[in-house]
């Protein structure tokens, strides 16, 4: 038997989907579990240890044992839950842990071998030898374990993140929350009503119950009809609100296109939401729990709630014979429905003292041992049991905080701790609250408090509906057998394993569920987590709520990875900042590097070099000898100026500002308060109070704010002001024997050494243009630096190459750049490494002492200023033919490569085509007396050892006489 | 978080920098006679309190406001914002 009549299916339109290859029909309105039901198929999956055959539990999110993989290629989605996924034709589903097919499973043999994998196996079994663990068993446990794979393809579609705003979040559309939706939304509050199910009403869709005399799903639509015909009401179905975070802000996955085969042209399989609110109301309704007794995981058994929703909602009878074990008045609720529908219903109530316990049926119930109060015994053949221990109040989102739930011993169960999330409050089942008339005047009540914090009206006008307690007697698991009886069924937890756990001492709820795993599977132990913890109390003679509780971390359902990526993948990961002369760039066969977001050019190839090393030796040669040119856009770059910008540098700067000229440059050393060099750069004094810092690339942005936090923190009445302008001026360096010639070509100005010396700065025109020249160089060359508005910044590459054309000039990349400035001895990022002093970088003495800046203090205690501490030097081998290896360790020759002997690293290598041979820059122990020693270089990773010698860093034009040209 | 900007009001905690406690307002004078005792504290040592923190945010990804923030740290709740600079001179710091 399958479709019995009712339900809220479409029977007009037929859908095809498979399940493990066989194709089935469902119907519009159908979940794959319901449809799959329909077609008598209950082995749904296996379990996560045992490989035991499982079938659905719930019918809801909370589905701990129907979890499958959908589509195939690069769509093939593993770990969902056949009780939320939406049919549709041509879905494809396929079961998961089992091999080779679901009905036999060759792992199942660990069901037979129960007793190794009892609770803690782990800790046990795979303890010794120790060498086995990585080699043997992990990548056999890892293949055991896991539930479904992955297609390992990038997924097509997309994914969104979205911001919402609302002065209430109803977080549930059942009665409680469609009531408070009406009732906030009738007083004009801007309301989001979100519901994770596809269809809003919440239990009344599987309930027979009226409310306000109609049917309880036909009050829910006509509900959800007036609130989508408010504008002020956002209707959210397949919506789940996954946690509650800082002041009213709630994140929701809406699941925009996971009911179709794919997400239609332009929009996103989902969207993760940001939702900012003002208030909240939980309206999550309630989960309700098993009873465990022996072998209560054959597929057919499932909760009460659940075998009723099925036959109400979607019309499926799961057997023709079925049972009901309750404790409680909502079981007979399930009886009385099934008996309605025709079904042969037996009623097992735990109140009478009557008990379940065992069951048969390998692949599928077959029959139950009902063991009456009276003692006798009975095997009754169903092929569907409902199950029922009670419901707990669906409190996840309300714990967010830490705040602990208690307990109520009237529905023994625990509820949500009041004011555990400030502006949240709980109503209906969430709340502990029922009967469908507390949900329905609990909703209105609730929002009309709510509304009222906001300082807006509302009136709480409730339907009339019933309002039955539940009677529950607890009865948590029977007393019986030697089997096992399953509390959490998704992690293969047993009775016995608690017992396991008390036994060893693992008694407090946090140890129980991390010796048991209970709870920790991706079902969150939604409907086993209270179940473990009543019979720890039981075992302990504590009561539950001495026992303890578990609380809940977002999110409430396992989120997609691609939510949480949003569009923030491939390219897209980050931004991309291009510079001036990029498009130049890439029209020249440019090879471009990302430094931080930027896209620098690292070298130019040109026809006939095969190797970038070609490229950059020339470039290098071409510069010294002739004339290059490069984009140095990229350095931050923040206009200072004010009435006290030069005390101000002077506060920033560790050497003195105070003296430098109107019109002249000069290089800045920029300390941490604690001692060690945080940046370095020039700064050009363009006017009296207006100066041009320029900063590293990479520290741009937190150069800028630390001198902010100076200015506004420090020093709040320094008449300073900052703006960065490194956007706004696109920046070239022209270096070389010939620079001037060629920028002297541009210029409107008289550049001669006479008239623009070394390190001078001026504002001056490019034909006509405004521009900003600096003589400063960092390759060793006469160079200069020439800053056009960004907007002029292809036009002036294009001009500059142009220009250099009679000269032979060639355009260099950062490759380039690294080799000059380590032939100069020039440290840059590998040397500012945020462990490094300037006396570290040979810079000491430009440390002042005469005058307070920002670390200067502390670079000057006690370790800071050992003679022994490390000191920048140059490196080369002693055999030419030898190359160095960047991060290679210094060791006196015949010592061991221990870590007690290191004696520094090489921080920076290049090849220098002036040299013809690897040189390096290191920080090596006193190593301003030690030049001239030979040491060896070792890198243990690459493998290499090398015998080098300790040379001055300035490899090339030592004196500087080639700059001052 | 949100964080209510004095001049921009309420703002989502992504748009700023953390930066820690406010103490760091009252950097010592390093011209003064034993600054290397008074810089020790003031650079490496913070009170770590479980409840209510003034600390330093900074408004990176909008109007560079340095901000003093009042939070507890165990709720999160924020009792005060305030720009840094209003508090800085109120606690005497100037030139």
């Amino acid at each position: 038997m399958s479709r019995i009549s009712g339900g809220q299916i479409d029977r007009s339109k037929t859908l095809r989907f498979q399940f493990d290859g066989v194709s089935y029909n469902g119907h519009p309105g159908d979940t794959l579990a319901s449809a799959l039901l329909a077609n008598n198929v209950r082995l749904m999956g296996r379990s996560f240890k045992y490989h035991r055959p499982r079938g659905v539990m719930a019918a809801g999110s909370e589905e701990p044992n129907a979890i499958v993989e959908l589509r195939s290629g690069a769509r093939q989605e593993p770990n969902t839950r056949a009780t939320v996924v939406e049919v549709f034709d041509g879905l494809q589903a396929q079961s998961q842990n089992r091999w080779p097919s679901l009905k036999f499973d060759a792992m199942a043999i660990n069901d037979r071998l129960s007793p190794f994998f009892a609770a803690g196996f782990y800790y046990k079994t795979f303890m010794w030898p120790a060498a086995f663990w990585e080699k043997i068993y992990e990548p056999i446990i890892r293949r055991a374990a896991g539930l479904g794979s992955l297609s390992k393809q990038d997924d097509p579609d997309a994914y969104d993140k979205g911001f919402l705003h609302c002065d209430l979040l109803i977080i549930g559309a059942g009665p409680a929350g469609l009531s408070a939706a009406l009732t906030a939304g009738r007083a004009g509050a801007r309301v989001i009503l979100a519901d994770e199910d596809f269809r809003m009403g919440g239990r009344l869709n599987a309930e027979t119950l009226e409310v306000g005399g109609a049917a309880g799903a036909d009050w829910a639509a006509q509900s959800v009809l007036e609130l989508a015909s408010l504008p002020n009401v956002r209707l959210m179905t397949r919506t789940t609100v996954i946690g509650a975070f800082d002041h009213g802000i709630y994140s929701a996955v809406e699941r925009v296109s996971d009911h179709l085969a794919q997400p239609l042209p332009g929009k996103p399989r989902q969207i993760l939401w940001r939702i900012y609110t003002k208030r909240a109301i939980l309206a999550a309704g309630a989960i309700e729990r098993p009873i465990a007794f022996e072998n209560n995981d054959r597929p057919g058994i499932m909760l009460a709630g659940a075998l009723r929703a099925y036959a109400n909602r979607w019309g499926v009878a799961v057997g023709e014979s079925v049972a009901v074990f309750t404790n409680n008045d909502d079981g007979l609720r399930t009886v009385a429905d099934l008996k309605a529908k025709g079904l042969n219903v037996t009623l097992i109530d735990a109140r009478q003292g009557d008990e379940v316990i065992d069951s048969a049926g390998r692949l599928g119930l077959k029959s139950i041992t009902i063991r009456r109060s009276n003692g006798r015994t009975e095997t009754v053949a169903v092929q569907a049991l409902g199950v029922s221990g009670g419901w707990n109040p669906n409190l996840n989102i309300a714990s967010n905080h830490r705040g602990r739930p208690v307990w109520d011993d009237q529905i023994a169960a625990f509820i949500p701790a009041p004011e555990s999330i400030a502006g949240l409050s709980c109503v209906g089942a969430a709340a502990g609250a029922f009967s469908t008339h507390a949900a329905l005047t609990m909703g209105a009540t609730h929002a009309v408090a709510a509304l009222a914090d906001l300082g807006l009206t509302a009136h709480a006008d409730a339907p009339t509906a019933e309002d039955a307690p539940l009677n529950l007697t607890p009865a948590w698991y029977v007393h019986s057998g030697k089997g096992r009886a399953w509390v959490d069924p998704q992690n293969d937890v047993t009775v016995k394993d608690v017992k396991l756990a008390k036994q060893e001492g693992f008694i407090s709820v946090e140890h129980l569920k991390r010796y048991t795993t209970l709870g920790m599977a991706t079902d969150q132990g939604k409907t086993g987590n209270v179940l473990g913890l009543a019979v720890m109390a039981e075992l302990t003679g504590k009561s539950i709520p001495e026992t303890g509780t578990t609380i809940y971390r977002p999110p409430y359902t396992p989120v997609a990875m691609g939510a949480l990526g949003g569009r923030a993948r491939g390219e897209d990961f980050k931004p991309t900042r291009q510079t001036p002369s990029h498009k130049w760039a890439t029209e020249q066969g440019a090879i471009f590097v990302e430094v931080g977001y930027w896209l620098r050019t690292q070298w130019l190839p040109r026809k006939g070099e095969t190797t970038w090393r070609q490229s950059v030796d020339r470039e290098v040669l071409q510069t010294r000898r002739s004339a290059g040119i490069c984009d140095v856009t990229t350095l931050g770059k923040i206009d200072i100026q004010g009435t006290d910008a030069g005390l101000f540098l002077d506060r920033v700067y560790a050497n003195n500002f105070a003296s430098l000229a109107v019109g002249k440059v000069r290089y800045g050393l920029m300390l941490r308060e604690d001692g060690m060099v945080m940046d370095d750069g020039t700064t050009a004094r363009m006017g009296q109070n207006e100066y041009v810092m320029t900063t590293t690339t990479a520290n741009a942005v937190p150069v800028f704010r630390h001198l902010e936090y100076c200015r506004q923190v420090l020093w709040p009445d320094l008449d300073v002001q900052l703006i960065s302008t490194t956007e706004a001026w696109a920046q070239y360096s022209v270096a070389g024997p010939n620079a001037r010639k060629l920028l002297q070509k541009l210029v409107d100005q008289d550049i001669s050494d006479a008239a623009f010396p070394y390190m001078a700065c001026g504002n001056i025109t490019v034909q006509g243009t405004r521009a900003r020249l600096f003589r400063i160089s960092f390759s060793g060359e006469l160079a200069y630096e020439i800053a056009v508005p960004t907007r002029y910044g292809d036009a002036m590459i294009r001009a500059l190459v142009e220009a250099g054309r009679e000269f032979d000039a060639v355009v260099y990349g950062t490759e380039a750049l690294g080799v000059m400035r380590v032939e100069k001895g020039h440290v840059a990022g590998n040397e500012l490494n945020g462990q490094s002093s300037a006396l570290n970088m040979g810079l000491g003495k430009m440390v002042s002492k005469k005058k307070d800046s920002i670390g200067m203090v502390l670079s000057q205690r006690i370790g800071m200023t050992a003679p022994d501490g490390y000191r920048l030097v140059g490196v080369k081998p002693v055999d030419p033919a030898q190359s160095l290896t960047a991060g290679a360790h210094f060791l006196a020759k015949g010592a061991e490569a221990v870590a007690a002997n290191d004696g520094g690293w090489l921080t920076s290598v290049v090849y220098s085509p002036h040299l013809g041979h690897s040189i390096g820059l290191g920080y090596l122990k006193s190593g301003d007396s030690r030049k001239g020693e030979r040491l060896r270089s070792v890198n243990l990773l690459a493998g290499t050892d090398v015998e080098v010698e300790i040379v001055s860093p300035h490899f090339f034009d030592p004196e500087g006489e080639r700059l001052r040209g | 978080m949100i964080i209510n900007h004095p001049l921009l009001g309420p703002r989502d905690a992504q748009e700023f920098i953390y930066l820690g406690d406010a103490a760091l307002i009252h950097r010592p004078d390093g011209m003064a006679e034993g600054a290397l005792e008074r810089f020790i504290p003031y650079t490496y040592l913070r009170d770590n309190p479980a409840g209510s923190h003034r600390e330093l945010w900074y408004h990176e990804q909008g109007d560079r406001s340095w901000l003093v923030v009042t939070r507890n740290t165990t709720t999160h709740e924020i009792t005060a914002v305030e720009m840094a600079r209003d508090v800085a001179r109120k606690e005497g710091r100037s030139k």
